[in-house]
This record gives structure tokens, C-alpha cells and sequence, in this order.
């Protein structure tokens, strides 16, 4: 007997949503994918408010469940087992998920699941090209997270081998893009940008690449302050920003440094696939640069399609989907949400 | 009719299985739920209102409907019951109808002008102002405790008059917090008529706190 379960991600600023079918022979099929995003009622402040963000969530949460079950032709019934983000996250957005999943759960009379945001990001891969080849490794990279991390058994153990110190790669995207007048979030316009310019026009920095920094860490805090210093420099000069240059040399620093760790990493433990997701994997130049890397390195790359690759509640339900074949134990009906939640911690 | 009243705009985590006679308006609680932590709202509301419906002996999918406390209240917690009442309605096929928070807990203090008052944190009250029959006069609305227009109030209820003590030189009456009976009475009329609820939107009475980023910030060459 398959089974339907439903995801629900409130994380960040985006209420998420999924419907998957778990077939008998461990494979899950995507049903529905509602998303309603609060990024343009964040825009003006140049990134995302949490409270801004929390009000929207309680706003959004049950009509978008509505279409999830619209979307999916299924009835409330049909739902087995419901899986929410625990974490991390923005603590009150997170509350509102997790909140609502309870309530479903009591209504519905079904199992609940709460389960890690970042390991939603490797499962929601096994949507779009099947069962993962365990052990793997995934490179989580968005505006929140920077991350590597070695997936044993996606439902129950993955271990970080190493983040960003200071800020994520979307990060940097979106300070990048205030320094030479772009929108936010930055990294579209960034990278349409980039299509035009020279990587190699400007040497900018690969950060934490040194013979004594942790070899598998990330910072990009540094890279921003290069790209605002040699705007800065140019503008005092009087001459004209080439943003496309910038744009380009900037993306090439990111997808460099994030490539070059992954495919070492992946190397090194000898990990055969490599899962590339979260928002900044929609980037052209990293999936392009990933691309000719990894297949030099003899490593299997599989980047979900954009729209599974931000956030969103089919990779919830996608994770759950693989908690519940994984026979684990649900979740205690008084648990909390936790905005610092460890990727090692698969469920709450 | 059987409801389910929940409130989460206070310190209390409020939920409760009650009876209303829809002909004679009269309320009955059947189970209620109370546990009085700032901090465990997303934790325990449901549990609670899970445990409240085994009391009474009722599944849930035997209410009638829903009714949820809208605040004012501190926003983190506050959404806990609005999204928890949103999600119940969805889930079972409930009307859920919002009420005000002051207002159930008036509707427990009926009888004299009655000023209610609530904790806001940041060293301000949330409050209301009612009549003898229990008629909101004045209110929702934010102010320091001082600031509180008491007019003709000739007693005071609601936590907030415990959290500030020497603001409000007022007899004060129970109930702290707003109740299961209290919810239940005032969403009564507009129930017992099957009238089409309000949209489930809370009374923040307060923009969120996030400032337009100025002229961006040089670095230093």
C-alpha cells in the first residue's frame, strides 16, 4: 500500500506546501508543490524580516494546504503521515509551521514528523532523479545556509564537513548586489549580469583557500568587502562601473571556491555522487563549473530542477516520505521547533 | 453544538471542549486545558486541546466549531492559536471564528464598567474598555500603563494588572486571562446564527519593527 504524506516548510520566507506518494518499493513521487513566497514584502528592507515573514506565514498556511490538495486531486483523508520543519530556521516562522503541522496531525489523526530543513534539501533530490546513491555528498548552498555535508542514509545520518564562517553564498549575492545597484534577492540579476562580463577581468579573492584554513569551510564575508572596496575605488576615480565584469569575476570567486571544496571533499571521503541544492544551486555558473568538475573527478552530479531547489514543502515531504519507509519513530506531540537544529539531528 | 475554544494572546495556553445551547445562549465547559507558560505555546497547545477533547470524551471531529482568541497579543504566541485554529478548520471541515482576547475576558466580568488590561511587553499594556452589560467603549488598543484612559472603569481585570501593579488604582477582579467560557460567550450569537466567520486575522496593533536601509555603509579603503 502506498502512501500519501504532506510536507509543510515555513523556515524562512517562504510557506511551503507538498504532496508525495511513497510507493512500496521506497520510491516517491511528487503530487503537489505549493509555495507562497513574502520575498517582495521584504525587498524594500534589502532582505528578509522575520516578523515580516511570520505574519505571512499565518496568513498563507492554510490556503496554500487548500491548493496543495486541490493541485493533487487528493482529499484530507488520503494524507498517512505529515512531516514540518523543526529547523533551523527564523524561530517565530518556524513556530507558525509547526503549530499548523500539529494541528493537521490532531485533526487528520495522522503521525507527524518534525525533520530538518537541510536534510529536505539533499531528499527532495530522489523527486526528480530517484533513490540517492548512499553515501553521497551535498553541497547546501542559499541565502542561509552554506554547507557540506556527508549523507549516510538521508532519513537518519548526515554529518557536516564543513560551512561558512561568516556569511552563506546568497548572502554574498544580495550585499553584492546593493554595493552596484541591483535588486535583491541578488543572485538573478547577478548572474543574468555575469552572462555578459569577464570572469577573469578582476582577481578577486577565494576565501578560506589558504594552507592553514579549515579545509573544508567556506567564508564570503571577505569576498563582499573586495567586491565593495573595488566598486568604491572605481566610483572615487570617477570611472565607469563595468557591472558586468564585476557581476561575473564576483560569481566565478563563489562557484570556484564552492566547487573546489566540494569535489576535494567528495574525493576525499570518497563519495561517489554529489547532491547540489538549495536556492543558489539555480546558479548557471555553479551547476556549469560543477558540471566539468565533478565528470574530471569521476563524480556522479545530480542538481535538482530550480523550482525543487528553493525552499519549498514537497522536500519536506519528500524527507518524510523516507523517515516513515525508514520505520522511524514520530515525533512527541509536545516538541519544539528549533532554529539552531543541527543538519546531524535528521529528526526532532 | 460542541466548540473548541483556544487562546494563545497571553501567557496562558488556553484550550477547552464546551457545549453551547444554541437556542438558550447558555455555555457549558465540558474540559479545559490551562497551562500558564510564555514560552511553551507552539509546544503545548495541542497536546492540550488533544487532552482537553479524551476529558470530555469527544473526538474531534465531532466539533462544531472552532473559536480562537485573535489578540491583541505578543505576535510569536499569538500565532500559535491563530495558525493552530486556521489549520483545526481546515482539517476537520470547522468554521473557525476569531474573537477578541479582551473581550472573552470581560464577557467573564460582567456587570460594572470594567477596564481590561493585558501585557504587551516592552513596558506597555494592551487594553479595552467596557460598560455595565459588558459593550466594548473604548479599545483595542496599545498603551504605556499610565497612559490607559480608565474613565468611568470601576475595576480592572487581565494579567496585565498584576504585571503593573501601581498603574491601575482599580478593585481587580478575575478572570487574568481570557477563558474557555469567556471565548465561547462572546463568538455565541454569530455560532448559534451559523454566520460566516471573520477571517482569521490577529490584532497585532503593532507594525512590525524593521527599518528601510538607509545609504549604504562605505567601506574603508
Amino acid at each position: 500500500m502506498s502512501k500519501i504524506i504532506m510536507g509543510i516548510e515555513s523556515s524562512c520566507d517562504e510557506t511551503g506546501v507538498g504532496l508525495v506518494r511513497l510507493h512500496d518499493d521506497g520510491t516517491v513521487e511528487l503530487l503537489a508543490d505549493e509555495v507562497a513566497s513574502s520575498v517582495e514584502e521584504h525587498a524594500r528592507f534589502g532582505g528578509v524580516v522575520p516578523e515580516v515573514a511570520s505574519r505571512a506565514h499565518l496568513a498563507a498556511m492554510a490556503p496554500t494546504a487548500r491548493r496543495a490538495f486541490a493541485t493533487a486531486g487528493l482529499e484530507l483523508r488520503d494524507v498517512d503521515a505529515i512531516a514540518v520543519t523543526a529547523g533551523p530556521g527564523l524561530a517565530g516562522a518556524l513556530l507558525v509551521g509547526v503549530a499548523a503541522a500539529k494541528a493537521y496531525a490532531a485533526a487528520l489523526d495522522v503521525p507527524l514528523y518534525g525533520v530538518n530543513h537541510l536534510a529536505g534539501h539533499v531528499a527532495v533530490d530522489t523527486l526528480e532523479h530517484g533513490p540517492l546513491p548512499e553515501p553521497c555528498l551535498a553541497l547546501l548552498v542559499s541565502g542561509g545556509h552554506t554547507q557540506l555535508l556527508r549523507v549516510d542514509t538521508v532519513a537518519s545520518k548526515i554529518t557536516e564537513l564543513g560551512s561558512t564562517v561568516d556569511d552563506a553564498a546568497g548572502e554574498a549575492y544580495d550585499k553584492v548586489a546593493r554595493v552596484i545597484g541591483l535588486p535583491y534577492p541578488g543572485g538573478p540579476p547577478i548572474d543574468k549580469a555575469a552572462q555578459q562580463g569577464d570572469p577573469a577581468a578582476i582577481a578577486f579573492p577565494r576565501g578560506m583557500t589558504g594552507p592553514r584554513d579549515a579545509k573544508f569551510d567556506f567564508s564570503f564575508s571577505g569576498l563582499k568587502t573586495a567586491v565593495a572596496r573595488w566598486v568604491e575605488a572605481a566610483e572615487r576615480r570617477g570611472d565607469a562601473v563595468p557591472v558586468d565584469d564585476v557581476c561575473a569575476s564576483f560569481q566565478e570567486s563563489v562557484a570556484d571556491v564552492l566547487t573546489a571544496k566540494a569535489v576535494a571533499a567528495a574525493t576525499e571521503f570518497g563519495l561517489p555522487a554529489m547532491v547540489i541544492s538549495g536556492g543558489v544551486a539555480a546558479n548557471s555558473r555553479l551547476s556549469a563549473l560543477a558540471a566539468e568538475r565533478c565528470a574530471a573527478a569521476g563524480i556522479e552530479l545530480r542538481v535538482p530542477r530550480p523550482r525543487l531547489c528553493t525552499d519549498n514543502g514537497a522536500m519536506i515531504a519528500a524527507l518524510g516520505a523516507h523517515v516513515v519507509a525508514a520505520g522511524i519513530s514520530p515525533s512527541r506531540p509536545d516538541f519544539s521547533a528549533v532554529p539552531g537544529l543541527p543538519v546531524s539531528t535528521v529528526t526532532v | 453544538m460542541l466548540l473548541l475554544a483556544l487562546d494563545t494572546s497571553t501567557p496562558a495556553v488556553t484550550a477547552g471542549i464546551a457545549s453551547l445551547d444554541a437556542t438558550s445562549g447558555a455555555v457549558d465547559v465540558l474540559a479545559e486545558q490551562v497551562t500558564v507558560d510564555a514560552r511553551a505555546h507552539g509546544e503545548l497547545l495541542t497536546p492540550q486541546l488533544t487532552e482537553a477533547a479524551r476529558m470530555a470524551g469527544i473526538k474531534l471531529r465531532e466539533l462544531d466549531a472552532v473559536v480562537c482568541g485573535a489578540g491583541p497579543g505578543p505576535f510569536t504566541g499569538l500565532r500559535v492559536g491563530m495558525v493552530t485554529a486556521a489549520a483545526l478548520g481546515h482539517g476537520l471541515g470547522l468554521p473557525a471564528y476569531p474573537v477578541c482576547g479582551l473581550d472573552a475576558i470581560a464577557a467573564e466580568a460582567t456587570g460594572e464598567p470594567l477596564l481590561v488590561v493585558t501585557d504587551a511587553r516592552r513596558r506597555e499594556v494592551y487594553w479595552a474598555r467596557y460598560d455595565a452589560k459588558g459593550v466594548r467603549v473604548a479599545g483595542p488598543a496599545v498603551s504605556a500603563p499610565l497612559d490607559v484612559p480608565v474613565a468611568d472603569a470601576v475595576r480592572v481585570a487581565g494579567h496585565g494588572a498584576q504585571v503593573y501593579p501601581d498603574a491601575f488604582d482599580l478593585p481587580v477582579v478575575a478572570p487574568s486571562y481570557p477563558t474557555p467560557c469567556g471565548l465561547v460567550r462572546v463568538a455565541a450569537a454569530a455560532i448559534a446564527a451559523g454566520a460566516e466567520p471573520e477571517p482569521l486575522t490577529p490584532q497585532y496593533l503593532r507594525r512590525p519593527d524593521a527599518q528601510e536601509p538607509g545609504e549604504r555603509k562605505r567601506v574603508r579603503q
